[in-house]
């Protein structure tokens, strides 16, 4: 996994409510062996028409919008558990992505492929897109050791939750392996203590 | 302050805690084909070894056929299976019972017999029975690929302390009832989410009163109830059993042993986070109705009459069954005696003694199973061989076999088949298939006369 640490990027907005996962990546792009490729199929229903051809509208499509941060509506990544939806905002380019609320099981699936889920007010959220509005070209800052989440056009800066654990391998770019690996010593060292075995 | 013995043997194997999250320490890794190639490659992918290749074992199993293992295994996608495995412990130094080693057999079987699991240890293996070792007065459970991984490499595993439930047990069990008879009452008063979130213990007087071989069929169901494991505290029976196993302790080590595993107890007054309570004298011979384990009956109950639950209904339209049927007399067509639930040489005992000079019926196909090569050359030392082959069982060779079907042993569509196996989920034994979970006994019973049968009946 990548590290995340300090983010300063442009964002991408998608204001509508319950995304789920089965819209983030539709289930027929589910047959996959490998965890690579979904990117280009991310949002595959609302980005292109039957015919292929780009839906001129949405977002991901429109070149004033572009970046590592996507801010979205409240209860992103609702439905299914399919962890290919996670794979798939990270294959993209998504590295954070800014909701009012996440689905558990979809949060867990961020964490675990090094996608930071920040979760800030209704209030807060709205001034993020209220920003965007006034300039796509706005950028935002994440700081992870911080845990803020700052409007740099505005100096706004908010402050969002985050287990230590989780955190440190985020900072880090491990996963749960990569962590136990890391204490190597430790265990080790538990192993000379232990009594029987 | 007094601890429960759960807490004692998992508090002795945290490494360090992180947010609430336990790096916890395993003694014991078990391996087999079906759920570990996908974790060795992740080591490859990282370039770094099986951390400690002496407390890994793997045994093919899960994937293999009963027939003819001598020869290459026809079927192409297990025989790829099974190969991988081979190449997978050459490769990184981990010690494997191939299929046809004379010590080979179902995972779960093999662990005790050898006496690689011991009392304190925390054990995993990538199957959800691996609650069997429990029995044992050890932490067992199943773990998943991603989890194998981090095992192979680590020795640990990251995960959240399970709440603890005791399951008391007293009083003298009747006449023609057993370990399976227990667990599956036990599993039908509390349903098999029942205890979803809670590790196990069992105890009270008609627990400890039980062989290995019968304590290990009672852990081995404890995840048909949801819960991540179950144990048994160890005591002289426990201690016998081990003694003198190819991998057991010798001499001073075993006193020193004995010493640690005699002080493996709850304490008086441990606070559990859930009790209940069963009498003993009120268990019956067992069997199930429905596509889940916890939908079981005493052999002389009715099937309940459940309304409004579509999922009941669905169930007893799988299995063709009525509600306020009883079981007592239907035809069946198929036995299957096997599984890591019931095929121990125990079993097999009951089964030999229960059918000597009796024959299946005509239109009925027994098929015996034994855990493993062990269990299975102890039979033909017994003469349980002759005694099959005149009753017209066919003895296999070891192997999962019709527990879960992965291999050729399935049952047809429609058909019912008595079962000594953990599950009856719809398809577990093949497309269709109908399965009535049961002791060795109530199985024995059945494939004399074709139907199911009261054993309390039928012993003396
Ligand atoms: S016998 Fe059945 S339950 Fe036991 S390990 Fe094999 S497949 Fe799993």
């Amino acid at each position: 996994m990548r590290p995340l640490n300090n983010i300063k990027s442009t964002a991408v907005p998608l204001p509508i409510e319950d995304v789920d996962t089965d819209q983030i990546i539709p289930a027929r792009f589910l047959k996959a062996l490998t965890r690579e490729g979904f990117g280009d199929n991310l949002f595959r229903d609302w980005r292109y028409n039957n015919d292929n051809t780009p839906v001129d509208n949405f977002v991901l499509n429109n070149d004033l919008y572009s970046g590592e941060i996507l801010i979205a509506g409240n209860n992103f990544g609702c439905g299914s558990s399919r962890e290919h939806a996670a794979w798939a905002l990270g294959d993209y380019g998504f590295r954070v992505v800014v909701s009012s609320f996440f689905a558990d099981i979809f949060k867990g699936n961020a964490l675990n492929n090094g996608i930071l889920p920040i979760q800030l007010t209704a209030d807060e959220l709205d001034s993020i897109f209220k920003a965007i509005e006034k300039n796509p070209k706005c950028k935002f800052e994440v700081d992870l050791k911080e845990q803020s989440f700052t409007v740099m056009d505005t100096e706004e800066a908010f402050s969002f939750e985050i287990g230590s654990y989780k955190k440190m391998c985020l900072q880090n770019g491990y996963d749960d392996i990569d962590y136990l690996i890391s204490q190597k010593d430790k265990i080790e060292a538990f192993e000379n203590l232990q009594i029987m075995y | 302050m007094q601890k429960t013995l759960f807490d004692k043997l998992w508090e002795s194997h945290i490494v360090d805690s992180i947010d609430g999250t336990d790096i916890l320490y395993i003694d014991q890794h078990f391996i087999h084909e079906v759920t570990s190639p996908q974790a060795f490659d992740g080591l490859r992918r990282r370039g770094i070894p099986v951390m400690r290749t002496h407390k890994t074992l793997g045994t093919a199993d899960h994937n293999v056929p009963t027939i003819n293992q001598h020869l290459p295994i026809s079927e192409p996608m297990s025989r790829a299976q099974v190969n991988k495995l081979t190449q997978n412990c050459d490769e990184f130094g981990v010690e494997l019972y191939q299929l046809g080693h004379e010590k080979n057999g179902i995972v779960h079987i093999i662990g005790p017999e050898l006496g690689v699991t011991k009392p304190g240890m925390t054990i995993v293996c990538g199957d959800s029975h691996t609650s069997t070792h429990g029995a044992f007065g050890c932490i067992a459970f199943g773990i998943g690929t991603s989890q194998v991984e981090q095992t192979l490499a680590t020795q640990c595993i990251l995960m959240n302390r399970p709440k603890t439930m005791r399951i008391t047990v007293d009083g003298k069990l009747s006449k023609g009832v057993y370990a399976k008879d227990i667990i599956l009452y036990i599993i039908s008063k509390l349903t098999a989410a029942g205890g979803t979130g809670y590790f196990i213990e069992y105890a009270g007087s008609a627990i400890t009163s039980l062989s290995m071989e019968a304590r290990m069929t009672i852990c081995n169901m404890s995840i048909e109830m949801g819960a991540r494991g179950g144990m048994i505290a160890p005591d002289e029976t426990t201690f016998d059993y081990i003694k003198g196993r190819e991998r057991a302790p010798q001499d001073e080590a075993w006193e020193k042993a004995m010493g640690y595993w005699q002080t493996l107890k709850s304490d008086d007054g441990a606070v559990f986070d859930r009790e209940e309570h069963f009498d003993a004298s009120d268990i019956a011979p067992m069997v199930t109705y429905g596509t889940n384990p916890g939908m079981g009956i005493k052999i002389d109950a009715s099937i309940p009459e459940v309304e409004n639950i579509e999922s009941f209904d669905k169930s007893l339209s799988y299995m063709n069954f009525q509600k306020g049927q009883s079981l007592l007399g239907h035809k069946i067509q198929h036995v299957f005696i096997g599984s890591c639930t019931n095929a121990r040489i125990e079993d097999l005992r009951i089964v030999a003694d229960f059918v000597k000079g009796k024959r299946k019926a005509d239109d009925v196909s027994v098929m015996i199973v034994p855990g493993s090569k062990q269990v299975e050359a102890q039979a033909k030392e017994e003469g349980l061989d002759q005694i099959f082959e005149e009753a017209g069982f066919e003895l296999r060779e070891p192997g999962c076999s019709a527990c879960l079907g992965m291999n050729e042993d399935k049952v047809p569509a429609g058909e019912y088949c008595i079962s000594t196996s953990n599950r009856n989920f719809e398809g577990r034994q093949g497309p269709g298939a109908r399965t009535i979970l049961a002791s060795p006994l109530m199985a024995a019973a059945a494939a004399v006369s074709g139907r199911i049968e009261d054993v309390r009946e039928l012993i003396h």
